[in-house]
Formats: structure tokens, C-alpha cells, sequence
């Protein structure tokens, strides 16, 4: 029989295998899934995982898509450690695309500076942040679920979007498509790499990740953070109060996606309009657990769930399977994830079968 | 009580455990203990914290497997996969902590730790039966929130007896208990033995074990250190057996003079923010600086709630209602307490007075980053931490594996005296503790209470809540006791008697009115 014993004290081994032997066993998982379909296991994953490493085209997209995962991850990863679920950054980070996107379309075609592509990333993280906190507010005041408030207010964030792109703001020159006219140079983000499409967002996620990792590790709000998430028995006894943490954690991850949501629309965009998410503030969600809530381990899951998004289309071009096994991709990889999270407080172990063994003594042989 | 000189032994033992070895990495929890249990025989166990007393019944009770050894039942070799292989074969075991639902009835509680063979009201009629034939009155409809904790603990063994175990463990089952109800408890432990069960009584309370039991088996660091008649030994050769040497004796510091008032409570109400919890009435008391004054009571009277509106986890109704060095601290959170000069070291060691998964210099920072010097512009000092940890080492004796380890890895008493040490090394002029050496082995409670006397005799307030009536005889200067959320007058340590105390802890003292009011 198997059975799961506890650690006296937890496996920093493990910590760091987890996030690995979850992305094995999903592997193996996938190569059976591609089995089932009739494809050549072996050739589907180099399809999906290694050729899209070796094309400089789709390391570039790989760089571009893993930005904004990025970005929300690191956010939502202050929240999941402070036991907040915010499970809504996908809204949060539509309306921070409107939010910074109104300052575009209310410049278009003046003389404006160039105060107003970094404006922009201001308005929209101010408005990713506001947005969070309305679940925050209700939870903090009313006891309301913070997690079905958030996950309601991604399709409230999709039809203000689509409200905004079809009526007011819809470029008069763009042949009725649901759209903005095509923001200013100045009210884009700059492209970092002459040629490419990797763009200074890519540079703004780096700076975030090595400012939270100082701030877990190194500040007395890192360690509110974490302490309110283990034990909030002892974080009262400590002084903090686990509601204005809500409310301060919310903030950052609503701030840190309306960010990557204008940096994406004023980025590789270049307007508003539907559809300008893949999920990324689901994925993201994925991001945090797999990069195990650290920010430099969220940065590497980051570029490794890009690379599903990437591997997803070059095998629905090659395979011929549809590009919605990215997704059943993820969900199998953040079931594998858990999963394995909790080998780090526990180990396994197998006894031989002595349930049969006790029973034999207590009531004499069969 | 049979003739010590004749015991009239039975021939064969009923569960022996040979050699048996828990080794957790390098660390050995069990060395090569060995243990016979006969029937009619109260077997002792005793042991520090942390000296494997608990891994070796986790052991005998099938909830870890032994790295080394095996245990035999009547003589067979027996491998238990857990704790339900365990209760196939006759062990039963009642813990310190109880797993009670307090929704539920005592009825239900019980029947939801048996098989499922059987029909409610079979259990509900035996249950009856087994609590009237062993005189634990129990009224099986009752809910457990209602139940004082002498009740629950009867739940408890009411439950383990009706799988009629010929082997019963029990894990400190006076810890909780009035004076008045170890007694009557023992006399029920009593009839078990007559009955030819064996009982295997975890304990570091020696009087109870000279008092109770045949045999006793001491362990120190996961070895057996001997195996003896209780009876035969004195209390203080038992204690040398289980520290390795001879015992501090507590001394009060002399010249301890009581100054002016430094803690003082002023008609305290509050309701409790828990639908279980207790109503507090009215409290008021004084500590004065150099004195050290104690709250008696069973658990669940009213003590955690005092606790929480001491140190400012409850805010309370009115300013006034706390006052900590003349500042009217009512209204203030914790850490403007502890900036006021106070300390406070609640009950519960893992998860409440530390986080059991951060290292012992993070919980160092979480009572210190308010009135220390651990931050320093929100970046916070991890020298200044470390620091802490090593003075609160050295001064206290916490024994741990590395420099820093997770909290929850240390023994009860270490951690015990680590986050006593933690407060103490701040010098505050105020300290509440709340069971400051509960489930405490004896070496660390000596050094626990020898530093809340020495604490005092710097000038310092020390207000001790504790069920341990010992504890509070040895260390206070003035005692009063909790029941029913309210506190009753304090008297002078000297000249309460156990007697009175183990009443009031009743409430049977209290005037006739309010003891109607709160049976009510």
C-alpha cells in the first residue's frame, strides 16, 4: 500500500523537482493524448517543444507572448501566497488595455509628447488596480467570494471592451471592423531589438520580477505577505491585518495586469480592439503555481507556457490538430503541478500489506 | 491500591515492542526502545519533550511505521498499516487533543469514529450503557460545544471503550483536567486496570505516576534510560532519570518588591467573536511591577478571550479598559502594545505564537518587526534576526538540529522556551503568557519559569495564565481564577489552597445566583 507521510520539515529538494516532474508527467500525458490521435508521439512533441526553440521567428514570439504572462503571474502570485484568489486578472487586464488605450484615442492625431506612451502604462495600470479591488471591496466588506466577483468581471471587462471598439471609439476610417484607429508612434511601446517584435515590455518584466523577488525576500511587506498566506493566526498576533492585505494584493496583481495590457496593446497590437487576449490572465494563473509563486521560477514558466502557445500553432499547422490542445495542455499541466506540490510537505511510502497481517492476528489465520 | 512488594505479574506480556528505531534522516526519534505491556498494569511513560515518547505510541498505535524493530501482540509479530488495524486488534487510544466535532452530539461524534456496521441508536444505547457502567455520565444528545473540557475528554474514553480495547493509551489526560477531575479520572483508570486491560499513561507529572501507575519506562533523547516501579523512586530521581541530571530548582529571587501598578484591566466586557466562545464579565485586575499574578481555570472559561483583549488582537469596547504603564491602551492593535513596552506569548505554540513553516529567525521578526530593530526603511535586518535567535539559543537552551531551522521541527519545549526567550530577551515591563509550559517537559519548564521569576524581580509585570495549579502555587504572588468569563477576587498566592482554587475552578463558590445564571 502507498501511503503519504509527513515531513518533519519540507523538502527544499522537492520545492525545486516539483514544477520538473509535473511538466514529465504532463509530457508523457500529451505523447499518449497524441498517441490516441493517430500521431506519431515522438515527432509531435519535437513539433511542439523543440522546433519552435530553433526557429529565431518563434523565440521572438515566444519573448512577446511570455511578457504578459509574466506580468500577471508575478501579480497573481502575491495574491496566492497571501491566500486572496484573484482568479480575474484576464479582466483586469482588458480594462487596463481600455483604461491606457482612452489616453491613445484621445491624443490621435495631436501634437502630443512623448509623456504619453508612459501615461498610458500609468492609466492602465491605475485602472487594472481599481478593477481588482472591486472583488477585494466586496469581499473585505461584504464576505463576498473574491473568486467568483474577479471570474464575473472578466465578461463584464470583455463587454466594455467590445461597447468601446463597435460605439464610441471605433476608427471611422476602419471599414466597420470593431477597432480603434492605429494608436500614434508616440503612444506605442518601442521596439528593443531593431527588427524584431520584442518590445520594452519584455525589459518592464524583467524589472518587475527582480523588484518582487526584493520584496518577498527582503521586506517587512514580503514577509506580511507570506506570513498571511501559512498562518494567519500568528499574522494577527504579528499586527498585520489580513483585510488591508487583500486589499493591497489585489492592487499590485490588478495594476501589474492592466499594465501588461496596454504594454500588449500599445505593443504588438498597436490598437484596441476584441480578442487582443489568448487567456493570458488565465495561462498566468498556471504561470504563478508552476513558477511555484517565485517570481524567478514564474519567469521561466512564463517563456515555458509561451512556448505551448507557440508549439500549439506550429502543430496545428504540421499536425493538423486543433489548436485547442494548448489548452487541454495547461489544464493538464496545472493538475500535475498541484499534484506534486504536495510531495514537498509529504513523502511517499509504500508498506507491505499489513492490514491482512493485523487481521490474521486478531481473528486467527483464514 | 495492590501491595507494591507482591505484584502478582501475568505471566505473559500483551504488546511488546523490541528495538524499535524511528530514524527521520540522521535523526533517530527511537533508538532501539524496547517496551513490554502487561494486562493489569498502568504502564508509565515518561520522557522530556522531544524524547520520543510521542513517536513511539504514534508507533504502537499504527500512525507511523518503525524504521527498526517490530512489536509483537500476545507473542505474534504484527505489522499495523494504521490506526484501524490498530483498533482490529484491541488498542484504543484517547489523545491529548481532542477530535470532537462541537456541532455535532456526543451521540454523533461517537459514531462517527466506529465502524459503520452499526445503527445509531445501538450506539446511542451503548454509549449509555458503557458511560453508566464506568461512571462517565455523558448525556448522549448533548451537543459537545455545551460540554466542559472534562466532558469531552469522557467522550473521548467512552469512545475508546466501546471497542473494548485490552490495550488503552492515553496521551496526558489530566493536562486539562480540575484537580477534582484527575481524581475521579483515576479512579475509573482504576477499574480498568481490575479488569485485566493494560493502559499505557503518557505523563510528565510524577506525583500522578507515583500515584497511579505499576511500572514506569523513561525515555531521554529516544532512548530507554530504564524501565522501573514508579513507587520505588522519588520524584526527583524520576525527574534526574528523564533530564540526565539534577533539576534547577525554581528560586524565587529574593526581594521582590511589588511597585505600582503596571498592567491594569478595568471592568472588561466583551462578547466573544466566535459563536463557541466566551462572554467576558466585567474583569478588572492589577499587576504591579515585580509580581507576578496568576489566572487559574479550566480551559474554555473565558482565558483565550482575556488573552486576545490583552494584547490587543480584540480591540476593547473602551479605552480605558486596558491600561499597560499608565497609557490607556483599549483601543490600540498589538504592536502599539508591544511599542508600550508589553509582551505576549499565547498558548498555542505552531500557528498562533509562531508560523510553524518559516524558519525560527522570520518568527523572531514576527513579534519583533513593531518594537525591535529588525526593519530598517520596510527592508527588513536578517543579522538582527539571526542575532535573536542565537541570543534566545543561548540563554534558553533550545536544542535544534541547525542554526535556523523551521519551527515547527523543534520539540514542544524548545520551541516553548524560543518564543518565551523571544519575549523575555526584549526586556518588556509587561508580559502575558498564556500556558507557558503546557505539554512542557520538566527541565524545559524549569527554565521557563525560573526566567518569569527572574522577569519580575527586573521590575517587570507578569500576568501567567495556566491550568497548571503547580505551576501557578510555585511561581505567583497573587492568584485569582476564570470561570464563566468572569475572574473572581485575587487572593495571596500563600494563603490559597488547592482546595479552594479547584472550586472556584468549578464555580462552585461563586454566589448562588450566578452559579444559577451560569448553569443556565
Amino acid at each position: 500500500m502507498l501511503v503519504l507521510e509527513k515531513r518533519a520539515e519540507r523538502s527544499a529538494l522537492i520545492a525545486v523537482a516539483s514544477p520538473l516532474i509535473a511538466i514529465v508527467l504532463t509530457l508523457v500525458t500529451i505523447a499518449i493524448l497524441f498517441a490516441l490521435l493517430g500521431k506519431d508521439p515522438l515527432f509531435a512533441l519535437k513539433v511542439y517543444f523543440l522546433d519552435p526553440l530553433n526557429d529565431p521567428y518563434s523565440l521572438q514570439e515566444i519573448t512577446v507572448k511570455a511578457t504578459p504572462l509574466v506580468l500577471i503571474g508575478v501579480g497573481l502570485s502575491f495574491c496566492y501566497l497571501a491566500n486572496a484568489w484573484n482568479i480575474g486578472a484576464e479582466g483586469q487586464f482588458l480594462i487596463g488595455a481600455v483604461c491606457g488605450s482612452w489616453l491613445a484615442v484621445v491624443t490621435h492625431g495631436t501634437e502630443a509628447g512623448p509623456w504619453v506612451m508612459p501615461a498610458m502604462l500609468l492609466f492602465g495600470a491605475a485602472g487594472g488596480a481599481l478593477y481588482a479591488l472591486i472583488p477585494a471591496l466586496c469581499r473585505v466588506k461584504f464576505g463576498a467570494s473574491e473568486i467568483l466577483v474577479s471570474l464575473m468581471l472578466v465578461y463584464v471587462a470583455e463587454l466594455i471592451l467590445d461597447y468601446l471598439v463597435r460605439g464610441p471609439w471605433r476608427d471611422p476610417k476602419g471599414m466597420n471592423f470593431p477597432t480603434t484607429a492605429e494608436f500614434d508612434s508616440v503612444a506605442t511601446v518601442p521596439i528593443l531589438i531593431e527588427g524584431s517584435r520584442v518590445h520594452l515590455g519584455a525589459l518592464i518584466a524583467l524589472i518587475v520580477v527582480a523588484g518582487a523577488w526584493l520584496l518577498l525576500s527582503r521586506t517587512i511587506k514580503g514577509f506580511e505577505i507570506r506570513l498571511v498566506g501559512v498562518a494567519s493566526k500568528a499574522a494577527r498576533f504579528s499586527g498585520f491585518s489580513s483585510d488591508r492585505l487583500i486589499l493591497f494584493t489585489f492592487a499590485v496583481s490588478g495594476a501589474l495586469a492592466g499594465m501588461a495590457g496596454i504594454i500588449e496593446v500599445a505593443g504588438p497590437v498597436g490598437h484596441l480592439q476584441p480578442g487582443i487576449s489568448p487567456g493570458y490572465g488565465f495561462t498566468a494563473i498556471i504561470v504563478a503555481f508552476l513558477g511555484r509563486l517565485h517570481p524567478v521560477g514564474i519567469l521561466i514558466a512564463g517563456l515555458f507556457l509561451a512556448l505551448t502557445f507557440i508549439g500549439g500553432e506550429m502543430a496545428q499547422i504540421t499536425l493538423k490538430v486543433p489548436l485547442d490542445l494548448t489548452k487541454v495542455f495547461q489544464g493538464i499541466l496545472l493538475f500535475y503541478v498541484l499534484a506534486c506540490d504536495s510531495l514537498i510537505a509529504y513523502r511517499l511510502r509504500l508498506i507491505r500489506t499489513q492490514r491482512k497481517v493485523a487481521h490474521e492476528v486478531a481473528n486467527g489465520p483464514a | 491500591m495492590r501491595d507494591p512488594a507482591t505484584p502478582p505479574r501475568p505471566t505473559a506480556p500483551l504488546l511488546q515492542a523490541i528495538g524499535i528505531t524511528k530514524r527521520y534522516g540522521t535523526f533517530a526519534a527511537n533508538d532501539a526502545v524496547s517496551l513490554d505491556l502487561y494486562p493489569n498494569e498502568i504502564h508509565a511513560l515518561l520522557g522530556e519533550n522531544g524524547a520520543g515518547k510521542s513517536t513511539l505510541v504514534k508507533i504502537i498505535y499504527g500512525l507511523i511505521q518503525p524504521t527498526e524493530g517490530e512489536l509483537r501482540w500476545m507473542g505474534d509479530k504484527i505489522v499495523l498499516a494504521g490506526p484501524s488495524a490498530a483498533r482490529e486488534l484491541g488498542i484504543g487510544m484517547v489523545f491529548q487533543h481532542f477530535s470532537l466535532f462541537n456541532n455535532l452530539t456526543v451521540a454523533e461524534n461517537v459514531a462517527l469514529g466506529l465502524a459503520p456496521t452499526e445503527n445509531f441508536s445501538a450506539i446511542s444505547d451503548r454509549l449509555a450503557e458503557v458511560s453508566r457502567d464506568y461512571g462517565l455520565p455523558l448525556d448522549p444528545k448533548r451537543e459537545v460545544w455545551r460540554l466542559s473540557v472534562g466532558e469531552r475528554q469522557r467522550i473521548e474514553i467512552v469512545r475508546a471503550l466501546m471497542q473494548n480495547p485490552k490495550l488503552l493509551i492515553l496521551d496526558e489526560p489530566t493536562a486539562v483536567l480540575t484537580p477534582q477531575e484527575a481524581d475521579q479520572l483515576f479512579v475509573t483508570l482504576e477499574r480498568l486496570r481490575g479488569e485485566g486491560r493494560a493502559l499505557l499513561y503518557i505523563s510528565h507529572k510524577l506525583d500522578e505516576v507515583k500515584r497511579l501507575c505499576d511500572t514506569a519506562t523513561i525515555l531521554r533523547l529516544g532512548k530507554k534510560v530504564s524501565t522501573c516501579d514508579p513507587r520505588r523512586e522519588t520524584a526527583a530521581s524520576l525527574a534526574r532519570m528523564m533530564v540526565g541530571a539534577e533539576i534547577g530548582e525554581v528560586k524565587a529571587a529574593s526581594g521582590r518588591q511589588p511597585t505600582i501598578p503596571r498592567l491594569i484591566v478595568r471592568d472588561l466586557s466583551l462578547a466573544p467573536d466566535d459563536p463557541h466562545g466566551t462572554y467576558l464579565k466585567n474583569v478588572s485586575l492589577e499587576v504591579r511591577g515585580g509580581e507576578i499574578f496568576g489566572i487559574a481555570g479550566v480551559a474554555g472559561n473565558g482565558q483565550d478571550e482575556l488573552f486576545a483583549a490583552l494584547s490587543g488582537e480584540r480591540i476593547s469596547p473602551t479605552g480605558g479598559a486596558v491600561v499597560i504603564d499608565g497609557d490607556a491602551a483599549g483601543y490600540l492593535g498589538i504592536n502599539e502594545r508591544r511599542r508600550l513596552g508589553a509582551a505576549f506569548v499565547p498558548e498555542e505554540r505552531l500557528g498562533h505564537g509562531t508560523a510553524p513553516r518559516m524558519k525560527l529567525s522570520e518568527n523572531a521578526l514576527l513579534t519583533g518587526h513593531a518594537a525591535s530593530a529588525m526593519v530598517h526603511h520596510g527592508f527588513v535586518d536578517k543579522p538582527a534576526m539571526l542575532d535573536l535567535v542565537d541570543r534566545a539559543t543561548k540563554t534558553f537552551d533550545v536544542r535544534k538540529a541547525k542554526r535556523d531551522p523551521e519551527a515547527a521541527s523543534l520539540s514542544g519545549g524548545n520551541l516553548q522556551k524560543f518564543i518565551v526567550g523571544r519575549e523575555i530577551l526584549r526586556e518588556p515591563g509587561v508580559l502575558v503568557v498564556s500556558q507557558p509550559t503546557w505539554g512542557v517537559d520538566a527541565g524545559a519548564a524549569a527554565v521557563i519559569r525560573q526566567a518569569l521569576i527572574d522577569l519580575a524581580a527586573r521590575g517587570a509585570a507578569v500576568l501567567i495564565i495556566s491550568q497548571d495549579l503547580d505551576e501557578l502555587a510555585e511561581v505567583s504572588d497573587r492568584i485569582a481564577v476564570m470561570f464563566h468569563g468572569r475572574l473572581s477576587d485575587a487572593m495571596n498566592a500563600a494563603d490559597a489552597d488547592r482546595e479552594t482554587i479547584g472550586l472556584l475552578m468549578g464555580g462552585s463558590t461563586i454566589a448562588p445566583s450566578e452559579a444559577a445564571d451560569a448553569g443556565a
